[in-house]
């Protein structure tokens, strides 16, 4: 009684008192310590550059000259004026179509030669001595061979993005599948499931782990060698597009262009490990 | 007539050149409803006899019989509660039970039989509660437990239990096989049970399968335990048949087959 007494006046006087405050110092005092740092380092980086490059005789423009110099990239991202003469935001659209479609065949293939390296002592031995070599091969070096190949600049990007990007899925793959404990197989052995329920129920989510890791792995690679293929075949694509700016001395919109490059390097590894930690519920690290 | 017959079994295994006979000539039948235990030293070949009935290995010589039928594959008629549970980590309790239950029963049983039978199973071993959980946030009784309900729920001939309750403390050990005895009094399964504790070999079986050290190991002695069920863990701790079960097997464990001192 008094003790609802007493809440009733403090209720009374101070309505808000009782509810939890949606930001707390303590939530406030975390963000910022993860926030902080990183922001630190970056104003330093910028100074140190800036004040490097204003001298006279720079090599490379400093922050503040490639911000007005590339200002019209910057802010108009969208523009499209027929041909290659588009905004960023297509270049990288059309580069991410790319290693879309190259890295998800490579997932498909990987996974399932994986599974098969992984499963059979006999394919292991075939199949392992030609991986390890292929898969030491720089991926440019396989550009000339599909360009042969496809006759055609858009399939090869794509090859390439699909043969770099397909050995660390394979390898990954193989050790998680050659992990599988004997127990989860004597289990389905004792149930019966056929190859297929097999493959479905129990090997995927065994090795998903170590596939996530592969994954991580391979769309990292796949988003180096894109740039570089696309340095080579042309067409519409951020690769092309740092190239371009090369070839007309426009530094400012190459380095634009590589911060863009650098920032979806990092979501795309992100997306794939998030996408890990939720299909293995917390298992893989994400 | 003999429900589960294991005809002149013989095993051996042959590692770097090296062939070592781990079981010879063991020869047992198993009536329908009768729970058998065997025990043994450790090394001694147990759940090498439990992985040739399971069909999980083969045997080199001799065959097993179910209901005059030779197996020799893993089945569901057959099923296994693993010495460490081995439920699929990344399914929840539920889902563990459901995997065996629409596989096996899927022919016999319309869904929404299956997954009253599911239920049912889960609340047998008193896991209801739990149903949503993953292995990794229950305990290990627990585990034991749904490993048990997920092997009941195939609706096997006989159930196959590799030391069931080995890692687990005494209390919890003590209130599983009371839990055991209580479905195996209702449900009339056949059991074969490995186990190398004596208390729980005289309490749970009907007989006991003593097993010689290896190798060539082989069946050493079977004892029959005439004591009445429903069984009391409490009231037969004076009782005469259970005591005098207890010193016999303990007496061919220790006295006739004693471990030689340096393998143990």
């Amino acid at each position: 009684m008094a003790l609802g007494l007493s809440l009733g006046r403090l209720g009374a006087a101070k309505p808000e008192g009782a509810r939890r405050p949606l930001v707390t110092a303590a939530t406030l005092k975390g963000l910022a310590l993860r926030i902080v740092p990183p922001l630190v380092v970056l104003a330093v980086f910028l100074l140190l550059w800036e004040v490097l490059c204003q001298r006279p005789g720079a090599g490379l423009p400093p922050p503040s000259r490639v911000v007005s110099e590339a200002w019209e990239i910057i802010a108009h991202p969208f523009y499209d004026n027929g041909g290659t003469d588009k905004g960023l935001f297509w270049h990288i659209s059309a580069s991410l179509q790319r290693v879309a479609l190259g890295f998800t065949l490579a997932v498909i293939v990987g996974v399932l030669l994986g599974t098969l390296v992984g499963q059979s002592e006999w394919a292991m031995r075939g199949l392992d001595p030609i991986f390890q070599v292929l898969r030491t091969i720089p991926p440019l070096a396989w550009l000339p061979l599909s360009l042969a190949a496809f006759r055609d600049g858009q399939p090869s990007a794509i090859f390439v993005i699909f043969i770099t990007s397909i050995w660390p899925i394979i390898i990954n793959t193989a050790v998680g599948i050659r992990n599988i404990p004997q127990d989860y197989r004597n289990v389905a052995a004792v149930l019966r499931l056929n190859a297929v329920e097999f493959f479905a129920k129990v090997m995927l989510p065994s090795a998903a782990p170590y596939i996530f890791t592969g994954l991580r792995i391979g769309v990292g690679l796949s988003w180096l060698a894109i740039v570089a293929a696309e340095m080579l075949i042309g067409g519409v694509g951020i690769g092309f597009f740092i190239w371009d700016a090369w070839n007309s001395s426009h530094i400012s919109e190459i380095i634009v262009a590589l911060v863009y490059v650098g920032v979806i390097g990092f979501v795309l590894d992100r997306l794939v490990a998030g996408l890990g930690h939720l299909v293995t519920r917390g298992t893989a690290t994400a | 007539m003999t429900h589960l017959s294991l005809e002149q079994i013989g095993i051996s295994f042959t590692r770097g050149g090296r062939t070592t006979e781990v079981l010879r000539d063991v020869n047992l039948k198993i009536e329908k409803g009768e729970f058998v235990s065997l025990i043994g030293h450790s090394g001694c070949g147990k759940s090498t006899v439990l992985n040739i009935v399971a069909g999980l290995l083969k045997a080199s010589t001799g065959c097993v019989l179910l209901d005059d039928r030779e197996v020799n594959s893993p089945g569901p008629e057959r099923a296994v509660v693993f010495q460490n549970h081995s439920l699929l980590p990344w399914l929840t309790v539920r889902e563990n039970v459901a995997l065996a239950v629409d596989k096996v029963l899927k022919a016999k049983k319309s869904k929404a039989e299956r997954r009253d039978w599911i239920e049912h199973n889960l609340a047998l071993v008193n896991m209801t509660h739990a149903a949503e959980k993953r292995p990794h946030e229950i305990s290990g009784g627990m585990k034991q437990r749904v490993g048990i309900a997920r092997a009941l729920a195939m609706e096997p001939k006989v159930l196959l239990m590799d030391e069931p309750f080995g890692a687990l403390d005494a209390l919890t050990r003590a209130h599983l096989q009371d839990q055991l005895m209580e479905i195996h009094l209702r449900l009339k399964n056949t059991v074969i049970m490995i186990t190398h504790d004596v208390d729980e070999a005289v309490l749970l079986s009907d007989r006991i399968v003593m097993m010689t050290n290896g190798p060539s190991a082989t069946i050493g002695e079977v004892l029959t335990v005439p004591l009445q069920r429903p069984r009391k863990r409490l009231e037969l701790v004076e009782d005469p048949t259970y005591t005098h079960a207890r010193a016999e097997v303990l007496e061919f464990l220790y006295a006739r087959h004693a471990k030689p001192a340096i393998a143990a």
